[in-house]
């Protein structure tokens, strides 16, 4: 098997910085004001943590910010559509920060984008926690291969891969260093 | 990590298992606390609950557990059912089965019912058990198991065991389906087990069972300080032989009361699996104490049930049927 670093530490620092900027900059030209009525939610387990860089980069940035306000995760296991055909997976908490996300801008954040169905699961949990204003996507690679019509509004990087090859997220929290890895 | 496709004994479960359904069930506790407590998981499939025995807040909290999870439910009780036109149990199981049950939740009054459903071939879904006779009520010790560790650990609960919690069961152990699937249970979760009572309602054959037996409830507060006391239901219904003199000796000797609530060490609670009978193994002062867990159990039944169901329904499962 082969491997290749395609992101280093240094470079997925980077696109998390610019992705905060970004997200930052939409929510001024919508909301006149850089984090009012915006929530961050990370998708379990690396979207997780990518959102707790996000929001310590947008925090450095606008130094009102209420993190407890703008950070939260969301667990999508209970609503995939494909229970019936994997084994069990672990749910694990879901958090939606104090304000709720009725007439927010919510952002979802998770490491890869593929087939979109875990994307449609969130779409469905928001559902059941109430109707945001809009819902956008942030991802840190984006690796093609769409199954439903969904696209990220925000991306680190856009990947052309082949279907049978992996790409392998690492975040220093989890995996003990920061890397984005091609596996064929 | 692959579950069971039936939930039969409490000894079905390893530790990794037992703590996986737990964890889940913490994030089923959860979706209670929401707006929409309601889940898409199991749409589409269907579960039964086919009840023999009498039951209120199992078979309601089956029930509400699979409608939590978008599930059908059909209820099916013995009373009022082609069961007594003398139906057997092969015949109702294959109507079932035609139907088309993912899951049965099946409460019966003879010991093994669950299993014989399970290895008969005559159904193809999931097996739950929900109490089989004096035998094994598993789900009931996963949400003891539950209240404990949320007692004990708070929001830190997620992927802990009970390892070293000492739990007093105290009562009928005789006959009780409750006492025997904590004890398994438990021991499989690392706690320490000590049973107490007369010794008319302790089994003849202890000798197998991991758990120290005591005659004295108030030797066992005073010595062991538990964290946790499990009163059982005097269960009238099999009290077919005399196995203490009276209602008040018991409730004098085993019953739990304020002098023994009083006892009890800082942060330990009282844990009752219902229908409480008030003034004989526990008195009002104790049942509506802020140690007494009753309704606590009462909630995290109906999330631990929504992990067992969610945990025998997914995944994909090989068609079996003879």
């Amino acid at each position: 098997m082969s491997s290749r670093t395609v992101l280093s530490s240094d470079d997925i620092d980077r696109a998390i910085t610019r992705i905060a900027h970004e997200i930052l900059e939409a929510n001024t030209a919508l909301q006149k004001s850089g984090t009012k009525n915006l929530v961050i939610l990370g998708i379990p387990t690396r979207g997780v943590l990518l959102a707790e860089r996000i929001a310590a980069v947008i925090s450095k940035t606008e130094p009102n910010t209420n993190i407890d306000e703008l950070l939260g995760r969301l667990d999508i296991t209970m609503y995939r559509d494909d229970l019936a055909k994997n084994p069990t997976r672990n749910v694990t908490e879901t958090h939606i920060p104090s304000g709720g996300i009725d007439d927010k801008v919510v952002v979802l954040v998770d490491d890869v984008l593929f087939s979109g169905r875990t994307i449609r699961a969130a779409l469905d949990a928001l559902n059941d926690f109430g109707r945001p204003r809009a819902v956008r996507l942030a991802v840190l690679v984006d690796r093609g291969h769409r199954e439903l019509p969904i696209r990220a509004d925000f991306v680190g990087k856009n990947l052309p891969t082949a279907r049978e090859e992996r790409i392998r997220v690492q975040l220093a929290e989890t995996d003990q260093k920061n890397a984005v890895v091609i596996e064929a | 990590m692959m579950m069971n496709r039936n939930l039969l004994s409490a000894a079905d479960l390893s530790r990794d298992q037992a703590v996986e359904i737990l964890d889940i069930a913490e994030g089923m506790a959860d979706v209670n606390d929401r707006e929409i407590k309601k889940l898409p998981t199991l749409r589409g499939k269907t579960v039964v609950n086919l009840f023999f025995e009498d039951s209120t807040r199992t078979r309601i909290s089956f029930e509400l557990a699979a409608k939590r999870l978008s599930a059908d439910v059909i209820n099916f009780s013995a009373k009022g059912s082609s069961v007594s036109k003398g139906e057997s149990l092969k015949d109702t199981a294959q109507t079932l089965e035609a139907m088309g049950a993912d899951a049965v939740v099946i409460r019966h009054g003879a010991s093994g019912a669950a299993n014989v459903l399970a290895h008969s071939g005559w159904i193809n879904g999931a097996i739950v058990n929900a109490g089989d006779g004096t035998h094994e009520h598993p789900t009931q010790a996963l949400l003891d198991a539950f209240t404990m560790r949320k007692r004990l650990h708070g929001k830190a609960s997620a992927g802990r065991s009970l390892d070293g919690v000492k739990v007093a069961i105290v009562g009928d152990i005789l006959h009780s389906r409750v006492a025997r699937s904590n004890l398994l249970l438990l021991n499989t979760l690392g706690a320490e087990v000590h049973f107490v009572a007369p010794p008319t309602l302790l089994p003849a054959n202890a000798s197998n069972m991991k758990a120290t037996l005591h005659y004295s409830l108030d030797e066992v507060l005073e010595n062991e300080t538990p964290e946790v006391v499990m009163m059982l239901r005097v269960q009238a219904e099999r009290m077919n032989a005399s196995y203490f003199p009276s209602e008040r000796e018991y409730a004098r000797i085993w019953g739990f009361n304020a002098d023994r609530l009083a006892k009890l060490k800082p942060g330990a609670m009282v844990m009752h699996p219902g229908p409480m009978n008030r003034g004989l193994e526990i008195d009002a002062i104790s049942a509506d104490s802020p140690q007494s867990t009753v309704l606590g159990q009462v909630a995290n039944g109906v999330s631990v049930r929504m992990a067992v169901l969610f945990s025998v329904l997914s995944g994909e499962r090989a068609n079996h049927v003879n």
